[in-house]
């Protein structure tokens, strides 16, 4: 029936997606809770949890899957993960440069 | 032609024209994901233009933010059992976990509501500062998207119980999937960058 | 009741202002008018207001497009005066007024001349190129144009209720803010651009989708035709950078009807923000207006040429490269805001990578032509003019590249001056070679091309007069947008420049005319086999004009230049045995309903009228509810019916001359060796 963005998933498939997602989720707010570890450290754990726990979505809950997506779906999120890199890196890179200039 | 081959083919557009529906809804969630990026960047670049006036330590709550989060969780789930559902061709389960992933949208609508009023009431609305220009955008343009998302879901469940799950019918409830599934994926990215970070 | 609106909204404070509100009234009224007296209402509404079908909403694209060209035209032309005589005096236009000019002659030419004009092309076009019925959506197509004209519309309308913006086609913050554009301006050009954007963005998931999915059998992505190509590029670049568009607008918005502080001066806004986030979406934006030109340019050259095109695999190549690269290097329009080196110099870098591919379609180009049995078609003529044309511009754009240059030259004439030279020939001129090519196929009968040529060299000669000055004026240090000066030896440069704008006044009176003789001799050129050029793409396999459904069975492609092709092996014009039915999507009012309430809910909007926006914003939802919950949106074309309208197609086909210097094909066209009458 809908074969695009690949296959179903299947009860088990949501639950695991699920499961994921909340210990993804679980750990930093666990650590913003406690504070347990030093703000840069934490930090990057919820950078990391956020990105695999985005991972998890796209395969869980959206089935992406590089065998059986159609192609131009993964060349559209693949296309949009490079010019969100560009966009969001560039202006970054512009507006912390401006303000450090402006003596910020 | 046959009578049978003539309805074949049919069935073989009706496919490509739900392939090419998909392909165009997904490329508009492309589209809003670089929307939800560039108000990111703009709250990233401006989280500390508070102005003096009140950040994201005093104002935010981990308890609020938790349930938020657990809520739109669910829901995903919920809703990917709507679509197990629909896919085995049952009415009224589609029905029940279309509902109940509705009833938990509406429960965080209503709670981002709550905080954002609260906000307001304490002086600390979206035109105090910079910061909060930012916050209210971005937090408020993802709660736009999933009202829209709970109206949709509405009217879905009311083709449903109108119409049956009909080849449209499904293949509209697939891009509301797409839509539910991407603001979850949006949401993460709220808690990631704004809420936690904002707690630290 | 209606917010900030009163009588005080009228342009009655000038003579000026209240004469363009008169012409924009009388225009509407003439057209109305016309309508009735002609009985038309009711087939305009059937057949192309509600329309579906993409030839019919890409000749309504078209049509806004060259009606808003002489709107903004008139804006040039005003500006150009002012600047010529207002030396040491205060010219005919007050600073305030002159603003405004400058304002909306950015904003039309962008928004609502040159973009629908490339999206009407491509609408036309594309689907016949690839061998399909209709493009994937073809009901959002219809939204799409009239969010697009909803725009159009606000635009018209401040010329007659309130003023429109003095901060530019840009729109740069704390000038557009509230504290300083207190008045409705800022706000039209806001929800114009906003409600046209979203069009827009809905234009380019369209033909992403029906570029990708519909093409016919046999034909794969390098079988395409380069126009298609650059279509697909240019509808990429809609679908991605809109986005920021929408964002950066809707965050003025924000900040001027809610008081939030994204932009402002005070309270934490961050204005250099603003550039940042526009000129992501303006970059690609300028590349987007030309791609598609670059695309014509590539068809026209190679059917005047008789011969295929030259290196198309590199033309593709330089294509997708130069539409990746078109989201690196925005930053090339605020050098000087004042980024450190090091910024300045990669976005510099990045601008200087990007010419390069550009300089590869130029060599493909010349060598299609090289060799080949060149006819003087005006589209090749505006090939011609473009490609030297366009050179020049390119190397200024090189020039500011570097950012020590630009530093001394940026919001100078020598900037005005590069971008006109980029968009004049680079995009409007494709267009119009567009408009001359592919006009037979639309209407049936070909375009005279006497007064065709007129227009060219008018055009040509015009905007070298009108523009070159405007380089000299910048190594002058003439600033851009004054509306008043007192440097003496700047003068005669603009008096050129004026007389420049005259030519191209000129130009269009005589396009003006060429439509009009056009129409009178159109029994004379009556375009009987549908391939009046000889082509060798899809296009012109069909009638002239096509029936609704393109193709009454899907042509199977094996090669590039499919017709080409096809006419080698002598199958071009073979008749199948039998016909299916065919199915079309049925019309619709809902694309009309929404463009109706997004254009009353800008102005609400813009004049604070709250409960008329929440109206308009509930019934765009109920619109969509109901046109979300229509299942029976298609009608049946019988085998029967199909097979009468192609009877038709054939009989007139053989009455059609044939091409005797066609090298043994059967083909059609007008020989080289016949003069233009």
């Amino acid at each position: 029936m809908e074969r695009s963005t690949t296959g179903h998933g299947s009860f088990g498939s949501y639950l695991i997606g699920f499961v994921l997602a909340v210990i993804l989720s679980a750990i930093p707010f666990y650590l913003v809770y406690t504070h347990a570890l030093p703000a840069q450290q934490t930090l990057l754990v919820i950078g990391v949890a956020a990105v695999l726990q985005i991972l998890v979505h796209l395969r869980f809950f959206l089935h992406l899957n590089l065998a059986l997506t159609p192609r131009e779906n993964l060349l559209a999120i693949a296309f949009t993960a490079i010019l969100v890199f560009i966009m969001v890196g560039g202006s970054f890179w512009i507006m912390f440069d401006l303000h450090y200039r402006m003596g910020g | 032609m046959s009578v049978a081959a003539a309805e074949a083919d049919r069935e073989a557009e009706r496919a490509e024209v739900h392939e090419q529906r998909a392909l165009g809804f997904w490329l508009y969630l492309m589209g809003d994901a670089v929307i939800f990026s560039l108000l990111f960047a703009t709250y990233a670049v401006m989280v500390n233009n508070s102005d003096g006036g009140p950040t994201g330590r005093t104002l935010f709550s981990i308890r609020n933010a938790g349930l938020e989060t657990i809520l739109l969780l669910v829901s995903s789930t919920t809703f990917g059992f709507a679509s197990l559902a629909m896919r085995a061709g049952s009415r009224a389960e589609t029905m029940s976990w279309l509902l109940l992933t509705f009833g938990l949208g509406l429960a965080f609508v209503g709670l981002e509501m709550r905080e954002f009023y609260g906000m307001v009431q304490a002086g600390a609305g979206p035109d105090r500062s910079g910061f909060l220009s930012a916050f209210f955008t971005l937090v408020g343009t993802h709660g736009l998207h999933v009202s829209i998302g709970l109206v949709w879901i509405l009217i879905l469940a009311g083709q449903v119980m109108a119409k049956g799950l009909t080849a449209p019918v499904t293949s509209r409830l697939f891009r509301l999937g797409l839509f539910w599934h991407f603001l979850d994926i949006a949401w993460v990215g709220i808690f990631s960058i704004v809420y936690l970070p904002g707690l630290l | 009741m209606l917010g900030k609106l009163t009588l005080e909204a009228l342009p009655l404070y000038s003579l000026v202002a209240a004469s363009g509100a008169l012409v924009t009234i009388l225009g509407g009224v003439a057209a109305f008018i016309l309508i009735t007296w002609l009985r038309a209402w009711r087939y305009l509404w059937t057949e192309w207001l509600t329309s579906v079908d993409h030839k019919r909403i890409g000749v309504m694209y078209v049509i806004l497009a060259l009606i808003m060209l002489l709107r903004g035209f008139v804006d040039a032309i005003m500006m150009r005066a002012q600047q010529a005589i207002a030396m040491d005096n205060g010219g005919y236009l007050p600073p305030e007024h002159f603003d405004q000019i400058f304002s909306s002659h950015g904003t039309i030419m962008i928004f609502f001349m040159a973009m629908p004009f490339l999206t009407g092309l491509i609408n036309i076009v594309v689907p016949l190129q690839i061998g399909s019925r209709d493009v994937a959506f073809p009901f959002l197509n219809s939204v799409s144009f009239w969010l697009t004209s909803a725009g159009a519309g606000l635009v018209l309308v401040s010329l007659v209720i309130g003023k429109f913006s003095t901060a530019g086609w840009t729109g740069y913050p704390p000038y557009s803010e509230l504290e300083f554009s207190p008045g409705v301006g800022v706000d039209y050009w806001i929800w114009a651009v906003l409600i046209s954007g979203i069009g827009t963005t809905l234009t380019g998931i369209n033909f992403v989708v029906t570029i990708l999915k519909r093409r016919a059998p046999g034909m794969t992505l390098m079988r395409m035709t380069p126009f298609t190509w650059t279509s697909l590029c240019a509808s990429i670049l809609m679908a991605f950078a809109f986005p920021a568009l929408t964002v950066v607008c809707a965050m003025l918005a924000l900040d001027r009807t809610l008081g939030m502080h994204f932009f402002t001066n005070a309270n934490g806004g961050n204005m250099m923000n603003y550039p940042n986030l526009f000129w992501i979406w303006g970059h690609p934006e300028v590349y987007i207006l030309v791609l598609p030109a670059f695309g014509i340019f590539s068809e026209v050259v190679s059917t005047f040429s008789r011969k295929r095109l030259f290196g198309y695999e590199s033309l593709v190549y330089a294509t997708a490269a130069i539409a990746i690269l078109s989201f690196t290097v925005w930053l090339h329009h605020f050098f000087t805001m004042g980024a450190s080196a090091n910024v300045n110099a990669f976005f510099g870098a990045a601008t200087m990578i990007i010419a390069v591919p550009t300089g590869v379609k130029v060599f493909n180009w010349l060598l299609t032509m090289y060799r080949g049995r060149i006819r003087f078609h005006p589209s090749m003529v505006w090939t011609l003019g473009f490609i030297v044309t366009f050179v020049i511009g390119g190397m200024t754009g090189v020039l500011l590249a570097m950012p020590p240059a630009d530093y001394l030259m940026h919001n100078t004439t020598f900037l005005v001056a590069h971008f006109h030279n980029m968009l004049i020939p680079g995009a409007l001129f494709g267009y119009f070679a567009g408009f001359m090519y592919w006009f037979p196929k639309v209407f049936g009968f070909a375009l005279d091309e006497k007064w065709g040529m007129r227009s060219v060299w008018c055009w040509l000669v015009g905007f070298y007069l009108a523009f070159m000055p405007l380089y000299f004026l910048g190594f002058m240090a003439m600033p851009r947008r004054l509306e008043r000066y007192e440097v003496p030896e700047w003068q005669p440069y603009l008096i050129v420049a004026f007389a420049g704008a005259c030519l191209i006044l000129l130009g269009m009176i005589m396009m003006g005319i060429q439509i009009f003789v056009s129409v009178r001799q159109r029994n004379k050129t009556r375009d009987l086999s549908g391939d009046p050029w000889h082509g060798r793409t899809l296009e012109w396999s069909t009638a002239s004009p096509p029936p609704a459904y393109n193709f009454a069975v899907l042509p199977q492609v094996r090669e590039l230049d499919a017709l080409a092709d096809m006419k080698t092996r002598g199958v071009a014009y073979d008749r199948p045995d039998r016909y299916e039915d065919i199915y079309l999507p049925r019309n619709s009012a809902v694309g009309i309903v929404l463009g109706g309430f997004a254009f009353l809910l800008g102005f609400a909007m813009i004049w604070h009228i709250w409960w008329l926006a929440a109206v308009c914003g509930l019934g765009l939802w109920v619109a969509l509810a109901v046109r979300a919950s229509d299942d029976d949106s298609e009608i049946c074309l019988t085998a029967a019916e199909v097979a009468e309208i192609e009877d038709q197609r054939f009989e007139l086909l053989a009455t059609a001359p044939r091409l005797e210097d066609a090298d043994d094909q059967v083909a059609f066209g007008t020989p080289l060796t016949e003069r233009p009458t």
